[in-house]
């Protein structure tokens, strides 16, 4: 690698009608607890940001051990802690306007709102109520348990669930008339993630972030035989996941062709540029902070440069859904 | 990068021994190479029940200690545990007091702040320091570590102040830390170390700051993850994680924290006022 200080590569990429200065994005979960937080995110060089998952009400998550990793994976269960919409607002007004809306308090980079709701209800109410904080897109996590369904099981792993969840959202923000686009978070761990990405975007979803955490998995304690984790079972991300990520980026890519946010094990530069390849516009890291640190978001961007200057590819976006 | 450092599974170990400070405060010890740093915290896991961070008040690489109140229901929790019962450990996490040898530290500790400030009393005595070690408590019986701070030979000056006067000064022990500076002898002070109620905290920064002398704080939050990646612990405006570049920090750049000394956040983000 060479030691020049920026890209000769242009690293711009725009996904759905968003400038991101470059493909980087603090996925949800991570360092999204306050404005500050995400500020320093940028300033560390992340293209863009994604709050923590916003409820409408408050929600005490679990209580701890939460995460930990080892050098293959990592495992959380937060359980979506959150203090609600208030909270929300605030962080918004902390972290600033649009760009182009000429306020004095412009925020450094895009900003992704991460909802959740556990039902379907919830989520056009919770949509009209985050829409009045002007996000750049709107990101909506459907990987927590559907309570009104008998089983619980999570909206993102039935494909007329996760359909359904889409139009409610998507009916709530035309009736709204906002042009804010609309994600939907999907989970890996369903049969065929192509099939449900094509029923959301049927349903109006404007692109896709993928993957959310696989599994779920356990780590017991050998000793006092009990798992450690305090929810007993949590979410496996870190370098393990990336191959199931980017086959699943691929999967949506083909299914419908729209902007993906491809997430899960990306590390360096060079899973970047593979995740772009699969067919993600836009790169989602979060877990890859424990390995390298908060720093890791610019070093992950000059990786990219770097790869990119060294193979002749002048635009990162001409990367995207380039696998042959 | 060391792939060992990759590793926060938390492994269960015994209690060796349980030290009754008073009814609700006791020091658990263990028998376990740490390697800790003073003012460095670890992740305990009451196991089936939570996980917390403690500061370590103890560590010479044989044995560590962990000083801890019952003030909550995980606390409670592990109060009924018993020697030789198993508990998870993960860490050591987070920054480390700083000193320089043969220099005159005062050590300025809020209750159970004791602790920590114990483990750097004795690294310092032993880099031939002298230190002046002044602890405030409610009341006499919430003083800690007197014997063992007093055991730490002539260069060290234990100093306790209490609100009812029941022991030592009655009133606060950032008066005692004013008093030395103002003496002769405090002339030669090269920092100050606060570790207790932020608003203690505070007081002993700005005390510090105005008298043109260096300063370490170690702050406490909220935590889940303990290594920087939750963003429960994240500071206003700055952003950075207490766990992570904390939770030891230079008291001038605590004082530059616009919510030190105002507010820290629940485990739902939510503001809390001080």
């Amino acid at each position: 690698m060479s030691d020049k200080l920026w890209a000769m590569a242009n690293l711009k990429v725009n996904f759905c009608g968003v400038e991101f200065e470059n493909p980087t994005v603090l996925a949800s979960g991570v360092l999204g607890v306050t404005s500050a937080s995400l500020k320093r995110v940028v300033e560390m060089g992340a293209g863009g940001v994604t709050t923590k998952s916003i409820w409408m009400e408050e929600h005490k998550g679990h209580k701890n051990p939460t995460m930990f990793g080892t050098e293959h994976f990592f495992l959380n269960a937060v359980g979506l802690s959150d203090a609600g919409i208030e909270k929300a607002r605030g962080l918004f007004a902390e972290y600033g306007e649009p760009a182009g809306s000429g306020a004095k308090n412009v925020r450094p980079a895009p900003v992704i709102a991460s909802i959740v709701a556990g039902k379907q209800s919830e989520f056009a109410d919770l949509t009209e109520e985050i829409v009045k904080s002007r996000p750049d897109i709107l990101e909506v996590n459907i990987s927590c348990p559907n309570v009104e369904d008998e089983f619980g099981i999570p909206f993102a792993c039935d494909l007329l669930l996760a359909a359904d969840v889409t139009k409610v959202v998507r009916r709530k923000l035309d009736e709204l008339g906002s042009k804010i686009p609309m994600i939907v978070k999907l989970s890996p761990n369903v049969p065929n993630i192509g099939r449900i990405a094509k029923a959301c975007a049927d349903e109006g979803a404007d692109g896709f972030c993928a993957i959310n955490t696989v599994g779920p998995g356990m780590v017991i304690d050998l000793k006092t035989r009990k798992p450690i984790l305090a929810n007993r079972v949590g979410g496996v991300s870190g370098p393990a996941i990336k191959p199931i990520a980017v086959k699943a980026v691929n999967d949506i890519h083909k299914a419908t062709g729209l902007p993906i946010i491809g997430t899960g094990g990306v590390m360096t530069g060079e899973d970047a540029i593979e995740m772009m390849m699969a067919g993600a516009t836009l790169v989602g890291m979060g877990t890859m902070v424990y390995y390298r640190e908060v720093g890791g978001f610019g070093e992950v961007v000059k990786e990219m440069g770097d790869w990119c200057d060294a193979n002749g590819v002048e635009v990162v976006g001409d990367l995207i859904g380039s696998i042959k | 990068m060391d792939v060992k450092n990759f590793n926060t599974i938390p492994e269960t170990i015994p209690i060796k021994k349980i030290v009754k400070e008073t009814d609700t405060i006791w020091t658990f010890q263990f028998e376990y190479n740490l390697e800790s740093k003073p003012g460095q915290f670890l992740m305990l896991w009451i196991p089936g029940v939570d996980e917390k961070p403690f500061s370590i008040a103890y560590d010479d690489g044989k044995e560590f200690w962990l000083t801890i109140a019952k003030v909550g229901s995980a606390t409670e929790e592990l109060f009924k545990l018993k020697e030789g019962d198993l508990i998870g450990i993960r860490g050591p996490f987070g920054t480390h007091y700083k000193w320089e040898k043969g220099k005159h530290l005062v050590l300025l500790a809020g209750g159970y702040g004791a602790a920590p400030l114990y483990g750097l009393a004795r690294a310092a005595v032993e880099d031939g320091c002298k230190v002046d070690f002044v602890v405030g408590a409610r009341s006499e019986d919430l003083l800690l570590y007197e014997e063992r701070v007093s055991a730490l030979g002539s260069n060290v000056t234990y100093h306790a102040a209490t609100d009812d006067g029941s022991k030592g000064h009655e009133g606060y022990n950032t008066e005692i830390l004013e008093e030395i500076i103002a003496s002769k002898d405090g002339e030669g002070v090269s920092k100050i170390y606060a570790c207790g109620p932020e608003m203690m905290m505070k007081r002993a920064a700005e005390i510090a700051r105005d008298k043109g002398i260096k300063s370490e704080l170690a702050l406490e939050r909220y935590m889940k993850c303990g290594f920087g990646v939750c963003g429960q612990c994240c500071v206003d405006e700055t952003g950075v994680c207490v766990c992570k570049e904390g939770t030891v920090f230079d008291g001038e750049r605590a004082l530059g924290f616009s919510e030190f000394g105002k507010y820290h956040r629940d485990s739902m983000g939510k503001k809390v006022e001080w």
